[in-house]
């Protein structure tokens, strides 16, 4: 009995299990008196409506997956007869598509708070790191459910995404025949989608497993980002953070519920609507609005990069512009080592902060913007803009970690929060 | 152990008994992963639906078709006098994709255009078939996705993607019947 734990529990049932396997007191330790700093702000709620709504997604898709037809003659009659025959199906639905919206509002803010306030920094690279591959299966996912009501916009996303994948020299093409499992989007490519789109939000769960185990081992960051450095500076999990997270998770669910019951299609294209044609490609194919800064990425490559003075080309634009686009996001792995400074919190970095502010923010809204219009000026530039002003915000970090003058760091927490004596205080 | 050990050289035996067995391991699983790939290639039946025939004779001059062939569409057109002249007035060199137009089509059928209708940039299908959609700069076709001009060759000429319209493997019948694939 070498691990044994010495189990308290009121509730005996509670208390035998927990002798023979301690999730309780693990519970207990993780989420109930956990030392959290006590400065939060409501930026440190987006954790939690993260996983609120990817239980939600899963949740309301294994009920869409007992209603849906994955065969490419059907999945369109199914997903109508979802909307109009299967009790509350509307209602599954439109909680499951607009879910897909909130996760990366959610996410996105999420991802903003982590780079205001350094929270990608030593010791808790590897919670970034988790991170951005969370975004990246996220991505995935929300692609391969979009294409499974094969309407129009399904359809013409699905190809012009997976021939992305053609722009890789020599073996582009058996890569996308490899993709479809035939000669164009068709049936074997929605039934590899429908399996796939059920298969990686539980991945997706695993990586939130780990990337929530490495951050109970680091501790959570804070708005000063400075470390606790005792009792004065912490408040235990519970109740003051469960209860800030029910409060912000109110506030959350009234936004998501106005969309649902009230714009269910706002955020959604109504092309999609219209069962997919191979033969037709509507006039505007534009992906689903959390795409579009990195589809403006992709199409504001619109030269060669060659050899200067020759008319050797080394990148074609396609090629150029998918690197650019996975490179958007590949940039992000690689954040925590571009930002060399050792203050975390932008509130103590004159230049960072408004390098955030200023700088990646709106080059963020300007791609989303550029990304949803047609390829036409000045559109494209407007874009080209955006795309120079989001890898510069990173490229340029070394440089502004090594000339920027950090404001003083306070004490400790407690000192800003509780005044002066604090850190005496309790 | 004495006799596993090489005294010395620091490397044992079972150093290499440990390198074998996990090359071992590592091809034995490469082999075990090639049959789960290649499930996802097209399968017998869809690799055997590939190839149609086509009646011409309904097409008029300066009309064009859609039909489709391995789930995309196969552009036909019955080109004009004029729009054959244009495809070849220009030099080739001045061509993205250099390619006269006479390698595009059948000698003796030289009005007969049959080109696989999927935009070589991203895989949109390009306007310009049907009388009314817009033909691009260039008289031939337009993508809308991101803007791809094709030339009454659907050779590309102006906008991002890198290649002409393919042409698939076809052949005359009779003189108004093709088969495609
Ligand atoms: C990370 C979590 C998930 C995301 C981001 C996501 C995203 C999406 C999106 C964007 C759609 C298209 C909605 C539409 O416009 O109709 C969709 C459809 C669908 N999803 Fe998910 N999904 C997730 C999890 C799941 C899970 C776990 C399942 C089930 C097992 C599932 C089953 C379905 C089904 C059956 C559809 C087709 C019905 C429909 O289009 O409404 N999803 N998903
Ligand atoms: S797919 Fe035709 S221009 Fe991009």
């Amino acid at each position: 009995m070498a691990h044994a734990p010495q189990s308290n529990f009121e509730n005996p049932v509670v208390n035998w299990i927990d002798q023979r396997l301690p999730i309780f007191t693990m519970m207990n330790k993780e989420y109930g008196s956990f030392p959290t700093p006590r400065n939060f702000n409501y930026f440190w709620n987006f954790g939690a409506l993260a996983m609120f709504v990817l239980v939600t997604m899963i949740v309301s898709g294994i009920f869409l997956a007992m209603h849906y037809t994955n065969n490419t003659a059907m999945a369109f009659d199914s997903v109508e007869r979802i909307m109009r025959d299967v009790n509350w199906g509307w209602m599954i639905r439109y909680i499951h598509a607009n879910g897909a919206s909130m996760f990366f509002i959610v996410v996105y803010i999420h991802i903003f708070r982590g780079i205001y306030y350094g929270s990608y920094k030593a010791p808790r690279e590897l919670i970034w790191i988790f991170g951005v591959i969370i975004l990246l299966l996220m991505m995935g996912t929300a692609f391969m459910g979009y294409v499974l009501p094969w309407g129009q916009m399904s359809f013409w996303g699905a190809t012009v995404i997976t021939n992305l994948f053609s722009a890789i020299p020599v073996v582009g093409e058996s890569i996308v025949t490899l993709l479809w499992g035939g000669f164009s989007v068709d049936n074997p490519t929605l039934n590899r989608f429908f399996a796939l789109h059920y298969l990686l939000p539980f991945v997706l769960l695993a990586v939130v497993v780990l990337h929530v185990a490495a951050l109970h081992i680091a501790g959570s960051n804070n708005p000063l980002g400075i470390e606790p450095k005792g009792p004065q500076d912490t408040l235990p999990f519970h109740p003051y953070y469960t209860t800030k997270d029910i409060f912000g998770l109110t506030i959350f669910l009234i936004f998501f519920a106005s969309f649902v019951f009230f714009a269910p299609n706002m955020l959604g294209h109504p092309d999609n609507y219209i069962p997919a044609d191979p033969l037709v490609t509507p006039a505007h194919i534009v992906p689903e609005w959390y795409f579009l800064p990195f589809y403006a990425i992709l199409r504001s490559i619109t030269f060669s990069i060659g050899l200067p003075f020759t008319d050797v080309v080394l990148i074609d634009a396609k090629l150029g512009g998918v690197l650019a686009m996975f490179g958007s996001i590949a940039i992000l792995f690689v954040l925590p080592w571009l930002d060399n400074s050792p203050v975390r919190s932008a509130r103590f970095r004159p230049i960072f902060r408004w390098w955030v502010l200023l700088c990646l923010v709106p080059s963020f809204f300007m791609l989303g913007y550029a990304g949803g219009k047609p390829a036409e000026q000045p559109y494209v530039l407007i874009g080209q803009l955006g795309t120079v002003m989001y890898f510069a915000f990173f490229l340029l970090l070394p440089i502004i970690g090594r000339i920027e003058k950090p404001l003083p760091l306070p004490a400790s927490i407690a000192n800003p929060v509780l005044g002066g004596n604090a850190a005496t205080a309790k | 152990m004495a006799d596993t050990m090489h005294a010395g050289d620091g490397q044992t035996r079972r150093d290499f008994i440990y390198l074998a067995g996990a090359a071992m391991g590592g091809v034995g699983a490469a082999a075990a992963l090639w049959p789960f790939i290649h499930s996802l290639n097209p399968a017998a039946d869809t690799l055997a639906l590939a190839t149609i025939e086509v009646d011409l004779a309904p097409i008029q001059p300066g009309q064009a078709i859609k039909a489709m062939w391995r789930g995309k569409p196969v552009f036909i057109r019955n080109r004009t006098q004029e729009e054959i002249d244009t495809a070849r007035a220009v030099p080739t060199a001045e061509l993205i994709d250099p390619q006269p137009d006479q390698a595009r089509v059948k000698e003796g059928k030289d009005n007969w255009l049959v080109l696989v209708g999927v935009c070589t940039h991203l895989g949109c299908i390009p306007l310009g078939t049907s009388s009314g959609e817009s033909k691009g700069d260039f008289g031939g076709w337009f993508c809308p996705c991101h803007g791809s001009h094709y030339d009454t060759s659907g050779r590309i000429r102006k906008g991002p993607a890198p290649l002409n319209l393919p042409v698939p493997e076809y052949a005359f019948l009779t003189d108004t019947r093709v088969k495609i694939g």
